[in-house]
């Protein structure tokens, strides 16, 4: 059996598995793992731009928070339809992280990181700034009549797993068939040697930017998502907090791999939510068990896997 | 995660004493539960994060309140248990915890909630869920028709009642002419929006509104803004910005003339007042929910709850000075659990099929009379806004203690409804 065959064979699989597992799941399980689809989402954007790409960001909150409001302004203010305001959230990911790209790429490694952080920052406040018009750090509710798509309440539990695990499915077989075509390769070569890229004739801003925009709409996509899923717009999605949970799904599941995402948020989520019952101190458990991860698989669990055993791993 | 028993380092042998005169008199004591299972109420809790100081002292009235509850015979004569999950003061967690406390812990109801952003985040979860949800949270989103039928706020009044019925009274004895500072966010724009109304259609002006941004941490250069013929000073500041605030505002006026100075508690809650740099607060005036220190007139009640939640006459916590409390808030998670214990008993509550006879029992109360179980005081609950209306007090700080010098009526602080939402379906 061929790479190609085992590596969409593997992930088919995966997306069979996840899709059953509302029929199983309690409802309280069932509808995380909705919520853990959606971040995955956002987790697996940033893996093409870090795990990838190695574009180490710290900024993409805005993208995705680019994606909420680009989604829920428009049902707020102007009572757009939900689709039509779940493609606007997913395009004002890209277009968010295009603008940022096609300055922040100017820079690189520790600069790229601060520059993205900065605007991250900057897009939070300007949040708060505009209060009237955002709801501000409280936010607002999408109206249940909103959320409606092509006829599904999405506040069911029902239509709302079957739409995170669509977006999920398109995302994460988008994701394997771009690191599997001749562009993912260039990807990575930009990872691992930009110059000797450029050498070959390979524009290292050019990919970097169009990376950084697909990374953004997949940001982008995940932020209207979760709000037009879940019928929340705030502030609080726009913080630094959600520009680092990305990236400690990432290295958790494995940068680089495309399940990764998926399986560090899974981890994360459920990392979180059994220890808060047991301690106060729930992120210093967090915080330990990446440390453990960084000294003993730094390349995350699918990457210390693949490292050893399954080469073949996309 | 474990629970503590709350001001209490019993010794060996007092345990001793005390285990064993409860084994002699259990039998006469304790309630007699009947086999049914016990009410199980989860408790939204910000034991994490920016709401810490806040959800420390809710657990400790919740457990308080609870023991009241459980000593009188629980509800509809079975025991009531709280589930505390803590939502680290984050909206996302929040509609997890809501999710979580629903569907894994089955409680019957959640309640406790303060910050505003948590509750908003949430409310469309229990909404979905169609579980009753009871917010501490002073936010008008609830009667601002934003959230939804299951979604209520018996407990504690709203930030535009609080601050339209004192204006009338800051006004007629401080001075006409306002200047406010405020952060320049939701919080503060509710002050700016809902205090410039009151002023204004109280004869007054509001001269000059100094918003001040979110992360500035030093004040020096926003108070040359305060125009010189203000004769009030209101401020809302919120955060560890408060005591730098105050601090420079003392430096910045000296020991010239001032105007007078009007603030909320809500800067000061879990602070001494008598911190070192808040000097200048002396004689200065305060919004409290509830007052802090206990004052000559408190009610039999007042002090009762007091000694239940275990906070000293100065709102300290009774086994550690330096352990102040947010009491001027919570007060309401003690009424909200009363609150809950009488609309279970009106609605005849057996389970989570009765959960919409449950909100239309509460929808149904108007008059709460002060008692133990409206300990702040009477309150009015409008079922329509699902919004309660109280008294609110101003207090003047003199020697370091909050003095209450006013209390406001219940119609100063009652506006017309933006929502009713009795004609929501459930």
């Amino acid at each position: 059996m061929s790479a190609g065959t085992k590596a969409w064979g593997l992930h088919l699989l995966v997306l069979a598995l996840v899709f059953l597992a509302q029929f199983v799941l309690p409802s309280y399980h069932a509808t995380n793992l909705a919520r853990i689809m959606v971040l995955a989402v956002f987790a697996m954007g940033y893996n093409l731009a870090f795990g990838y790409t190695g574009l180490l960001s710290l900024g993409h909150a805005l993208f995705f928070a680019a994606g909420l409001y680009g989604m829920g302004l428009p049902i707020w203010h102007l009572e757009v339809a939900a689709f039509p305001a779940l493609i606007l959230g997913l395009l004002a990911g890209g277009v968010m992280a295009g603008l940022v790209g096609i300055l922040a790429l100017r820079t690189a490694g520790v600069s790229f990181m601060i520059v993205t952080l900065m605007f991250a920052q900057a897009g939070y406040l300007t949040l708060l700034y505009l209060n009237s018009w955002t709801g501000g750090d409280e936010g607002f509710v999408v109206a249940r009549s909103a959320r409606v798509l092509f006829g599904f309440d999405l506040a069911s539990d029902t239509p709302r797993f079957i739409a995170a695990f669509v977006l999920f499915a398109a995302g994460l077989l988008l994701c394997l068939w771009l690191v599997r075509s001749p562009f993912g390769r260039v990807m990575v070569a930009m990872r691992e040697n930009e110059e000797r890229s450029r050498m070959l004739g390979y524009d290292p801003f050019r990919v970097k930017l169009i990376t950084l925009i697909l990374s953004g709409v997949y940001a982008g996509g995940a932020g209207a998502a979760y709000g037009l899923l879940f019928g929340y717009v705030g502030g609080s999605f726009a913080t630094i907090q959600y520009s680092i949970l990305p990236m400690l799904y990432v290295l958790l599941g494995g940068a680089g791999t495309v399940l990764g995402p998926f399986l560090g948020a899974l981890l994360m989520f459920y990392l979180i939510d059994i220890t808060s019952g047991y301690t106060d101190a729930y992120f210093f458990v967090v915080g330990a068990a990446l440390v453990a991860l960084v000294l003993f698989a730094p390349k995350g669990i699918l990457g210390s896997l693949r490292e050893r055993v399954l080469q073949w791993l996309p | 995660m474990t629970q503590k028993l709350i001001g209490m380092a019993p010794s060996r042998r007092a345990v001793l004493k005390g285990a064993g005169a409860g084994l002699l008199t259990a039998g006469f004591a304790a309630p007699v539960w009947s086999q049914a299972a016990p009410i199980k109420l989860g408790f939204q809790l910000h034991r994490t994060g920016i709401g810490a100081a806040y959800g420390r002292w809710y657990e400790r009235t919740a457990q308080a309140a609870l023991k009241v509850v459980n000593d009188a015979g629980g509800i509809n004569g079975r025991p009531v248990e709280i589930v505390f999950e803590d939502d680290g003061t984050d909206p996302k967690r929040g509609a997890e915890v809501v999710e979580k406390l629903t569907s894994q812990h089955n409680c019957d109801l959640i309640f406790g909630p303060l910050f505003s952003h948590v509750v908003i985040g949430s409310a469309p979860r229990a909404g979905e869920l169609k579980v009753p949800y009871l917010v501490c949270s002073e936010g008008f989103h609830v009667a601002s028709g934003m959230l939804n039928r299951w979604t209520m706020q018996p407990g504690i009044t709203d930030v535009r009642a609080q601050v339209s019925s004192m204006a009338p009274w800051v006004l007629a004895n401080l001075g006409k002419k306002v200047t406010m500072v405020y952060p320049d966010y939701a919080f503060g724009h509710d002050h700016r929006d809902f205090f410039s109304a009151a002023v204004e259609a109280g004869g007054g002006e509001v001269i000059a509104k100094v918003a001040v941004p979110p992360t500035e941490t030093s004040f020096t250069r926003y108070l040359p803004q305060i125009p010189n013929d203000t004769e009030v000073l209101y401020h809302v500041m919120v955060g560890p910005a408060v005591l730098t605030f105050v601090k420079e505002l003392g430096e910045f006026y000296g020991l010239g003339a001032k105007p007078q100075i009007f603030g909320f508690i809500d800067s000061l809650e879990a602070v001494d007042i008598a911190s070192p740099g808040l000097e200048f607060l002396e004689g200065t005036h305060f919004w409290e929910g509830h007052c802090r220190n206990q004052q000559a007139d408190a009610s039999e009640h007042e002090v009762a709850y007091r000694a239940a939640v275990g906070v000293d006459a100065n709102g300290a916590s009774v086994s550690d000075a330096k352990d102040v409390s947010t009491y001027a808030h919570m007060f309401s998670v003690w009424e909200t659990l009363h609150v809950i214990k009488a609309g279970m008993e009106a609605a005849g509550y057996q389970g989570p099929a009765d959960r919409q006879k449950f909100v239309e029992a509460v929808e149904a109360m108007t008059e709460m009379p002060e008692s133990l179980a409206h300990v702040q005081g009477d309150k009015v609950f409008n079922g329509k806004t699902h919004q309660v209306f109280g008294h609110q007090f101003i207090s003047k700080v003199e020697g370091g203690k909050l003095v209450k010098v006013h209390t406001t009526s219940i119609e100063d602080s009652i506006y017309p409804d933006a929502v009713d939402y009795m004609t929501q379906s459930f």
